[in-house]
């Protein structure tokens, strides 16, 4: 079973997120980057797939993407058997699923493994976009993926803890909300050891999304119709103005 | 194919009630379809008697077959794509949920049409459709028009209000024979698995001390549960300590876990992401520990404070044993 894996380098969303000065787009210029959350929970699926059944895992990233190769040399060190760079970037999903699925036509997936999104997503979700661009059928909101006799079984989850068990003949494309364990650690000597191998393989696509037919007006920040009270920094403080709080309420012993 | 001026909902159920986020895109379709001078449809899947609960629409379009009694995503995308093609609405409306985030997206593709995730408002302006979209965690708002005659929105929760959607009327309902693409699915639904019991019911607590990301590690854990415990109130949490297996689903607070209405809310370490805030932004009073003040936390808690949760909770624990 091939198992091929997507992925996205993503804002870090601890950094302070500054605009262009049209403010139409996010100034991606200065801002880190790190691999999509969600794209790691799925890399994860994956190796666990491949550790109970001998799948071979294949992580790939857009050329454009910032950073990309440090997540692919990672996923090389935590186990993927091979790494693949895509020629061709971008934000919107609809162009970037039109170049995966073009890589996918090249190289086709029994099981095709990706983050049920990602945080910069604005025109839809990559996972039911690729699929819909290479005729699979596709799950998304995944907890768990395991392999069966021609398919996969996956675990799908609703609001408040209701989850589906579905089974499904392949090729599929999965969108993983939370790997069945918590993502495997790479120490950094094993991925130094992954980029001096040099293991990335570049591939050429060539890929039309057609546009993703929005477009945006303005970026801005929430408005804050309301801020919190501030409580003091000083914890001693803090920590007598919340028990104060909590007390008012009968919730603790004052 | 001429476009129409209607506007589409897909109804969301578990096979006996239909959810509150359906209610609320119903109410948002009713203004929208109102203003064109079209009708507020909604795409009604499996048992046609729950129509009974979908009185605020013009008209219910029911399809019903075996694949579509309860929700499987390859079923509810061909019967949606075979409905859009029959009614050709101007807009379709999918709650920003598993069925949203399944089905939005492919659509945009097969059904030829722009697709505008996260939305937490839309108008109509003239012909123009203008969505207002959350990126980053809802750190960016971004306004965008969505161009052609056809649109696909995802709607965030509590966009809207679902007391708009409610209504006694009698909508028309038009049956639709389903298409023969359902008898060859690839993917069956074997098992439903209900929430498991026997733990705390987070809703029905007073108080909740909730934990997020900032507490770093399992093991951190203890510091939290031992404020909770002198508490005497359940521990809660947010989604990405609930994926790392640190807590049970049943803690979950949240878009993808429950949604709380506490006295008080007490949460360390939680930035404030949209989804989480969609679960517990009615809780009556709302205290949040975060180290940073930017957070959007502290636009919807009560009270905030940037102190290290380290030496926070020890502290609380402290004073309150004395």
């Amino acid at each position: 079973m091939r198992v091929v894996v997507p992925m996205k380098a993503v804002p870090d969303l601890v950094e302070e997120i500054e605009l262009t000065p049209d403010e139409t787009e996010i100034d991606r210029e200065f801002l880190k980057f790190v691999l999509n959350e969600w794209d790691d929970q799925a890399l994860e699926e994956a190796l666990l797939i491949k550790d109970a059944s001998g799948a071979e895992v294949v992580a790939v990233g857009l050329a454009d993407d910032p950073d990309i190769d440090q997540a692919l040399y990672t996923a090389l060190a935590k186990g993927a058997d091979a790494a693949v760079k895509i020629s061709g970037g971008g934000v919107d999903t609809h162009a970037r699923a039109a170049l995966f699925a073009a890589y996918l036509e090249q190289e086709p997936a029994d099981v095709v493994i990706t983050g049920v999104q990602a945080p910069d997503d604005l025109d839809g979700q990559l996972p039911p976009m690729l699929a819909a661009h290479r005729g699979m059928v596709h799950v998304s909101v995944v907890v768990a993926v395991e392999e069966t006799d021609g398919g996969v079984k996956v675990r799908q989850e609703f609001a408040g803890g209701r989850s589906h068990v579905l089974t499904v003949t392949t090729p599929v494309v999965v969108g993983l909300q939370a790997s069945r364990e918590t993502p495997r650690y790479a120490p950094i000597t094993r991925i130094r050891q992954a980029m001096q191998a040099g293991g990335l393989r570049e591939a050429e696509v060539a890929a039309e999304s057609g546009g993703r037919g929005l477009t945006v007006r303005r970026m801005y920040r929430p408005e804050q119709t309301s801020h919190a009270e501030m409580l003091p920094d000083d914890v001693e403080a803090a920590a007598d103005k919340i028990i104060e709080l909590l007390s008012e309420r009968g919730l603790v012993k004052g | 194919m001429t476009m129409s001026d209607n506007v589409l909902v897909l109804a969301e159920h578990t096979g006996k009630q239909i959810s509150e986020a359906t209610q609320e895109l119903l109410g948002k379709a009713k203004e929208l379809a109102a203003g064109w001078g079209g009708t507020a449809e909604v795409a009604l899947f499996g048992p046609a008697e729950m129509v009974a609960q979908l009185g605020g629409a013009d008209t219910v379009v029911s399809v019903d077959h075996p694949t579509l009694r309860d929700y499987v995503p390859e079923a509810y995308e061909k019967a949606l794509l075979h409905l859009l093609r029959e009614r050709a609405p101007r807009l379709l409306l999918l709650p920003n949920t598993t069925v949203g985030l399944d089905l939005g997206a492919s659509l945009s593709v097969l059904w030829n049409a722009p697709v505008a995730a996260y939305v937490a408002d839309l108008v109509a302006e003239g012909d123009a459709l203008v969505a207002t979209a959350q990126l980053l965690g809802g750190k960016i708002l971004a306004e965008v028009a969505l161009d052609g005659e056809r649109a696909i929105c995802t709607v965030v929760g509590g966009a809207f209000p679902a007391a708009e959607g409610q209504g006694e009327g009698d909508p028309r309902v038009v049956e639709v024979t389903p298409p023969p693409e359902l008898d060859t699915l690839a993917m069956t639904l074997d098992e439903v698995v209900e929430p498991q019991g026997g733990d705390v019911d987070i809703t029905a607590a007073d108080m909740l001390v909730s934990v997020g990301r900032g507490i770093e590690s399992q093991e951190n854990l203890e510091t939290v549960q031992e404020l909770a415990d002198t508490l005497g109130a359940p521990l809660s949490a947010s989604r990405p300590i609930v994926d790392s297996g640190w807590l049970p689903k049943s803690r979950q607070v949240g878009k993808s876990g429950l949604k709380v209405k506490p006295k008080v809310y007490l949460m360390f370490g939680i930035s404030g992401a949209p989804e989480h805030l969609e679960g517990m932004r009615d809780a009556e009073l709302i205290i949040a520990c975060n180290t940073d003040e930017n957070a959007p936390i502290f636009d919807v808690a009560h009270y905030g404070v940037t102190a290290d949760l380290f030496d926070l909770i020890p502290a609380l624990v402290e004073k309150i044993e004395g």
